[in-house]
């Protein structure tokens, strides 16, 4: 065991906090990480930062060079996010296409597929939405019935997605369809790559409890992309979607445990001035909260020296997303209780639509969590299913 | 950063299982249990000849390996997951650590060979019948006179003192409260004006022992009145250790649990593919995953013995003992009515978790202490 980093490492941590000292300042610095991937609050500084990030090589960072990364490795990943967080940058509006669609791109995509679309993931030229989910496949994600066909050189997408997060920001979505008419389940699905600006797609915004709208119905009525985009075999799209999910469950909230250290420390300020921290129920509530963020911190130490050594995380990912999810909803309670009285009223709005504060947002947020990348109970049958064996429902 | 066992330490915890699996079967347990003295000597002493287990954390100058708190941690854990009756957190954990940290390197070389080797067993005697767990509850007197210490009064919950040959007493000077006046002193087992007293534990593989002193005259370790730091720190390391024995047990309920879970049927279907037995075993494996990677993490701190160790030790102890007694619990109520039998070894796990989580201070406690140590 040792948790102390190598000079290499330790340089490379230098490099990444000298830079965001130099360039996170001002109008970007004011930003913050407290919104959800596509709020609307100051959109187009995100941009305007993110192109900076990109420009500077940090969008991409473990590709190869001629995509426009530094063929930085893993360990040197997680120290930028590292040290991203603990800057409290603002919270990264390319997570669709780097975070989701890039990896799956790079394990799937051909050489003319990843020179087409990488590089412009990597200078924020275009930005990704997902369209996985549908009214009637949510967890059983496998009864997707948007359905394509080839019309000579193109595919034709008819169908409906849902809770589509940035479709209305996005340039382009990854978007599973059933291309063979007859298939059932998780066969004959094809993983397409559909340009959103087109007249067979219409977006309409869903308002979230939130009160910002950052997901959205797409309707897909004959739109259009090119048979090349098809990422991986046709009629074989459902492995290619695992592949996107297990990077959604595993590696892209890897630094979430750094910006809840930030969250906390900001609730247990509130906590001693307001005196709910002398409260013994609460006080001890404070207590268990921040043992659950250390045995987080723990447990991710723990995946990524699997990660490392094994090249993956596997389905124990799911104890990873099943923990931090849980936390953070009950660190969202905890911060009601804290706030007491003062919970009831907004006192610094975030210039924010429907007017809360930042603890409200996570309050709230956090009820997302636990459903999204996967809910609690499918993490449940997985880690019981795969990780421990336990035999299937009977279907 | 490598949050992960070497090589040698895993070989280690395969050599432990393969000794503990073969000298400590459940009926072995289940008959050391049911004797006075709670330990098979003979398998003690080849703890001790054969794997030098009771030293493996001594330095090699008092006689031990000069192996780290890693190591004894997963020793640990092998030691919990099978139950092992056995003096050897008494004496390996609980009153060679307390040597180490308040004795004079004289008192070492005269005390820790014994114990690294095993010919002596030792116990660590603080609390009292106040059932306090930090220098609050110190409230046993040495008198001195002429240089010479003499104590009287009663210590309680002294894990395996009625076996011990030396007992290592946390008392304080005259007149003294809180963490002041905190002292060490070593008795003999059998020493004069000692009266030792086995007690009816509810966790039967763990025995416990209520010592009286009538005054017994006593040697002092380290310099009496200055103790405290040297106490805490035993404290903490204790909390760290039995974090660690606690997962062993704690994987071991899950194991059960699931192996029971695929081969029960009820509705024509195995147990295990009802989503509340499945998602109750999922949540079992995240809290013993979790608990394992706090204990390995309060192991490296107590290792390392660095500054965050105090945390880390409250912070390991409150949520092991939650997640291993919530396991032994979930493990009784997936067996059904053969869970709640004296046959099946369930029981003997639920009472280990319950006293284990309260011995030391329980999760309230320790969050309080977490509390206080991180400025809450
Ligand atoms: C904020 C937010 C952003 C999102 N962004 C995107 C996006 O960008 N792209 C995208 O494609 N999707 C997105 N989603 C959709 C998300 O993936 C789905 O909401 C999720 O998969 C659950 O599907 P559902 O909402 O249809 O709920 P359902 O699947 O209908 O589930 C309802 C309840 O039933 C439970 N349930 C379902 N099946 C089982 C089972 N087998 N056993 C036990 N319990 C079960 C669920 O756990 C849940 O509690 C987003 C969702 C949210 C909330
Ligand atoms: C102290 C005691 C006294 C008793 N006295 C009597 C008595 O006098 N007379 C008598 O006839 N019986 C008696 N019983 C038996 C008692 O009724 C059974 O133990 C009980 O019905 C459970 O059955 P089982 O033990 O076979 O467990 P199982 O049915 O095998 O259950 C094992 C586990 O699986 C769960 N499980 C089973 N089916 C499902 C499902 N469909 N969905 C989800 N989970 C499921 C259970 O909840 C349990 O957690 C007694 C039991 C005890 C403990």
């Amino acid at each position: 065991m040792d948790f102390v980093d190598t000079p290499a490492e330790a340089a490379f941590r230098a490099e990444v906090r000298a830079w965001l000292g130099e360039h996170l300042t001002g109008e970007f610095a004011a930003l913050g990480p407290g919104n959800g991937p596509s709020d609307e609050t100051g959109w187009e500084v995100r941009v305007e930062w993110e192109k900076l990030l990109g420009a500077d090589h940090w969008v991409g960072l473990t590709w190869a060079k001629e995509y426009g990364g530094r063929a930085a490795n893993l360990a040197e990943q997680i120290i930028f996010n590292e040290e991203y967080t603990r800057a409290n940058a603002p919270t990264r509006i390319s997570f669709f296409g780097e975070g989701l669609f890039a990896p799956t791109l790079i394990q799937f995509g051909t050489d003319a597929q990843k020179q087409r679309f990488l590089p412009k993931i990597q200078r924020v030229e275009e930005l990704w939405c997902q369209g996985f989910s549908e009214p009637n496949a949510g967890s059983d994600l496998a009864n997707i019935q948007t359905r394509a066909t080839l019309d000579g050189d193109e595919w034709v997408i008819t169908g409906q997605k849902v809770w589509t997060t940035l479709a209305h920001r996005a340039d382009w979505c990854f978007v599973v369809c059933r291309t063979d008419p007859d298939s059932k389940s998780h066969h004959g699905l094809t993983y397409l790559l559909c340009p959103m600006d087109q007249p067979g797609i219409e977006v309409r915004p869903l308002r979230q409890m939130t009160g910002s709208s950052e997901f959205n119905e797409v309707f897909f009525d004959g739109a259009r992309t090119a048979k090349e985009n098809a990422l991986g075999p046709v009629g074989e799209g459902w492995k290619v979607a695992m592949a996107t999910l297990g990077f959604e469950r595993g590696t892209a909230f890897m630094s979430s445990q750094l910006a809840f250290e930030g969250e906390y420390a900001e609730l247990l300020e509130i906590a001693q001035k307001n005196g709910a921290a002398e409260q013994p129920a609460l006080r001890d509530e404070l207590a268990q909260r921040y043992v659950g963020l250390q045995v987080m911190k723990y447990n991710g130490m723990r995946m990524l020296t699997n990660l490392v050594k094994r090249g993956d995380v596997g389905p124990e990912a799911s104890i990873g997303k099943l923990f931090w999810t849980t936390w953070h909803r009950n660190f969202g309670e905890t911060a009601m209780r804290v706030l007491g009285a003062d919970a009831l009223t907004v006192q610094r709005a975030q210039g924010r639509e429907y007017e809360i504060d930042d603890l409200h947002y996570i309050f709230m947020a956090s009820r997302a969590e636990t459903i999204y990348a996967g809910a609690s109970e499918i993490q449940r049958n997985i880690i019981g299913e795969r990780v421990l064996g336990l035999p299937r429902e009977p279907r | 950063m490598n949050f992960a066992f070497s090589e040698e330490q895993e070989e280690l915890r395969r050599t432990v299982r393969q000794f503990l699996e073969a000298k400590s079967p459940e009926t072995e347990v289940r008959r050391l249990m049911e004797t006075t003295e709670g330990y098979d000597p003979s398998v003690w002493k080849q703890m001790g000849q054969e794997l030098g287990l009771q030293g493996l954390a001594i330095p090699e100058e008092f006689g031990g390996q000069g192996y780290t708190f890693i190591e004894l941690g997963i020793v640990l854990e092998e030691m919990g997951r099978v139950l092992l009756c056995a003096p050897y957190f008494a004496s390996a954990v609980l009153a060679g650590n307390a040597i180490l940290n308040a004795g004079t390197d004289a008192q070492k070389s005269a005390l820790l060979p014994g114990i690294a080797s095993g010919d002596t067993i030792a116990a660590l005697a603080f609390t009292e019948p106040s059932g306090k767990w930090d220098a609050a509850g110190i409230t046993l007197e040495a008198a001195e006179s002429g240089g010479r210490y003499t104590l009287s009064g009663e210590k309680m919950f002294v894990i395996d003192g009625h076996v011990a040959d030396l007992i290592v007493v946390v008392a304080r000077t005259a007149g003294t409260t809180g963490a002041d006046g905190i002292s060490f002193f070593t008795v003999r087992g059998d020493a004069e004006g000692l009266t030792r007293t086995s007690l009816s534990t509810m966790d039967m593989t763990r025995k416990q022992a209520k010592l009286e002193f009538n005054n017994v005259a006593a040697e002092p370790l380290g310099t009496p009145g200055s103790g405290w730091p040297a106490f805490s720190k035993t404290l903490d390391q204790a909390a760290v250790a039995l974090s660690n024995e606690m997962m062993g047990g704690a994987q071991k309920v899950l194991e059960m649990s699931v192996e029971y879970a695929k081969v029960r049927v009820q509705f024509g279907r195995p147990i295990g593919s009802f989503q509340a037995i499945k998602h109750k075993c999922a949540d079992m494996l995240l809290e013993v995953e979790s608990g394992k990677s706090a204990a390995y993490y309060a192991s490296w701190a107590a290792a390392e013995d660095n500054d965050e160790l105090p945390v880390v030790a409250a912070l390991s102890k409150a949520y092991c003992s939650e997640a291993y007694f919530h396991a032994t619990a979930e493990n009784i109520q997936i067996h059904g009515g053969i869970g709640f039998t004296w046959e099946h070894p369930a029981h003997l796990y639920f009472k280990r978790a319950k006293s284990s989580e309260i011995y030391l201070g329980d999760p309230t406690y320790h969050r309080e202490l977490l509390a206080q140590r991180i400025g809450i």
